[in-house]
């Protein structure tokens, strides 16, 4: 974890309101693992607002890649930095998914949900299945990084405009069912609203896989010491107890999570 | 070595400079230790603990609002008993005198905590929370009264030998009463002020938004407000005061040693950067430097009016 102030390389939009903000900080891109995150403090606001946490997108050869959707003031005026413009950046943060996954690796993603499956893609052995949902076609992102590194991509939207018509869980029914025809196992991870983690969840639970979930929490410090992002966990033993999502997470096993 | 002398003593608790951190915004310290050298700080003041483990309030406990932000963690915790073994190895590792923040819902539990924080080693004061907006049970309860206040402290003065240290709040008709109350009960030193109570609407849904309803505002917003009651106190304080509220940069710092602070903490500005007690620290240096001062205290009540 390192406190940094990184340079903007680019800006690139994706579909209506998605952008992918890449930002040379190699001291972050050298350590980050799928699933991690970064606190940004964005520039333009007021020097008194708050952090901005953003999964990692992407990080090869020092370039950090966060995506965002301009949703309010802060990703508002993150949408205005132009290439050189300092950015301060704590991170990599949080930790990360495992990336040994047994048996096929089954992606599911929810609007920018998509983000840290994309990193995690990158950086696992073997090539699976991804399951991009959104509201509509505007919500379905970043096809083309996951076909061009092999892997198998399917699309729901709620309003049918691309894909299947439907949620997403709706295809990862059919995938699950697939898989227990042909008797092999899968991992499941999963980034998205609390809704889908949800189902995504109980899925897993239900086949007998293993299911990594990246929650979505406000956050204030990034670092484990305010406790605004708790979240209440199980253990193997049964036993509960309070963790930190962006200390103790943000990625938990279906099993851990008492929603 | 440096021409400037920045120690102090806050009522037995000596620190190498003047600058701590708000309890609730620094964790344990070592959340923060790979980010900053907390080892430079004058003292760490840690989140508030009480006897027992306490899970705080439901979610969202914050919101961020202009120029600053409300909070209702509630007073989330591990015990004390479970804060002395996980917790306090790693602090005494930094050298730095810790101002462990206790609360109770009872005077019995507030001196009981005293009692088993008293001879732990690296243990250099307790700071009294009586005055968190965020828990029912305790802390504000006992704040916004006098004669609760004293006694509290009078309670807890004699479980301990620790420097004890009530933290005021700030929402009262005269803080120059709870200022009295307190030190004639036994209090070494002062702090304050906690945040102020605030609450936030969801316009949309017309609720609430923190899932407590109300919470305490902190932040750069209410910086003028705590130099005020600083001010006031320190007419008749007779112990030291720890001033907090809104410090965002040494400016600020400096507003609160001059209008009668000995030490000051940085709160939520550590939440955006986290390099702000040093650089606190270094721009109450540079001042002193500028104006010729030898030590910190000659600024502690330095105003002119």
């Amino acid at each position: 974890m390192v406190d940094v102030t990184s340079k903007v390389l680019r800006q690139r939009p994706l579909n209506a309101g998605y952008w992918s903000l890449e930002l040379d900080a190699a001291a972050i891109a050298g350590q980050a693992r799928p699933g991690q995150f970064v606190h940004v403090r964005v520039p333009g606001l007021d020097q008194i607002s708050l952090r901005r946490p953003f999964s990692i997108f992407g990080a090869d050869e020092g370039v950090l890649k966060i995506l965002y959707k301009t949703v309010g003031r802060g990703t508002a005026e993150m949408n205005r930095l132009s290439p050189g413009d300092p950015v301060q950046v704590i991170g990599p943060l949080g930790n990360g998914f495992p990336l040994e996954p047994k048996g096929l690796p089954l992606l599911v993603a929810g609007g920018y949900g998509v983000a840290p499956l994309c990193f995690l893609a990158s950086r696992l052995s073997r090539a699976g299945v991804v399951l991009v949902g959104g509201r509509s076609s505007d919500d379905v992102l970043a096809c083309e990084d996951f076909e061009r590194m092999g892997w198998t991509v399917r699309v729901a939207t709620q309003d049918g405009s691309r894909g299947e018509k439907g949620l997403v869980t709706a295809l990862l029914d059919q995938e699950l069912e697939r898989l227990r025809a042909l008797g092999e196992t899968g991992e499941l991870y999963a980034c998205g609203p609390d809704g889908m983690l949800r189902a995504v969840g109980d899925r897993a639970i239900a086949a007998g896989f293993r299911g990594w979930l990246s929650l979505d929490k406000h956050m204030v410090c990034g670092v484990g010491a305010c406790l605004a992002c708790v979240q209440n966990l199980r253990r193997e033993d049964g036993s509960t107890w309070i963790g930190r999502v962006c200390h103790d997470g943000p990625i938990f096993e279906s099993r851990e999570i008492i929603w | 070595m440096s021409v400037v002398d920045l120690s102090v003593d806050l009522g037995g608790i000596r620190m190498k400079n003047p600058v701590t951190v708000a309890s609730g915004t620094f964790g344990y310290g070592k959340e923060y230790a790979e980010l900053i050298d907390v080892s430079q700080l004058g003292a760490i003041t840690v989140k508030g603990i009480r006897l027992q483990a306490w899970p705080g309030n439901p979610l969202p406990r914050h919101v961020e609002v202009p120029g600053g932000m409300v909070n209702a963690i509630g007073l989330q915790g591990p015990g004390v008993d479970g804060f002395v073994r996980d917790y306090m190895p790693f602090l005494r590792k930094t050298g730095v005198p810790v101002i462990v923040n206790i609360w109770g819902t009872s005077e019995d539990e507030y001196a009981e905590v005293a009692r088993r924080l008293s001879d732990v080693e690296g243990v250099a004061g307790l700071e009294l929370n009586i005055s968190c907006p965020n828990v029912k049970e305790g802390g504000h309860a006992f704040g916004t009264d006098p004669r609760t206040v004293s006694a509290l402290v009078a309670a807890v003065r004699r479980s301990t030998r620790l420097p004890l240290m009530p933290k005021l709040a700030p929402n009262v008709p005269d803080i120059k009463v709870f200022v009295r109350a307190a030190q004639e009960a036994g209090a070494d030193a002062l702090a304050l002020i906690n945040t102020l109570p605030a609450m936030v609407v969801d316009i949309e849904k017309r609720r609430p938004v923190l899932a407590n309803k109300v919470g305490g505002l902190s932040g750069a917003a209410i910086h003028p407000v705590a130099v005020k009651l600083v001010w006031e106190a320190a007419q008749v304080a007779r112990v030291p005061l720890l001033a907090m509220g809104g410090v965002m940069g040494p400016e600020q710092a400096l507003e609160f040693l001059i209008v009668g602070a000995t030490a000051v903490a940085v709160g939520t500005a550590n939440f955006i950067d986290p390099s702000t007690p040093l650089r606190v620290l270094d721009g109450i240096a540079a001042y002193m430097k500028r104006h010729g001062m030898r030590s910190v205290k000659e600024l502690t009540g330095s105003l002119v009016c």
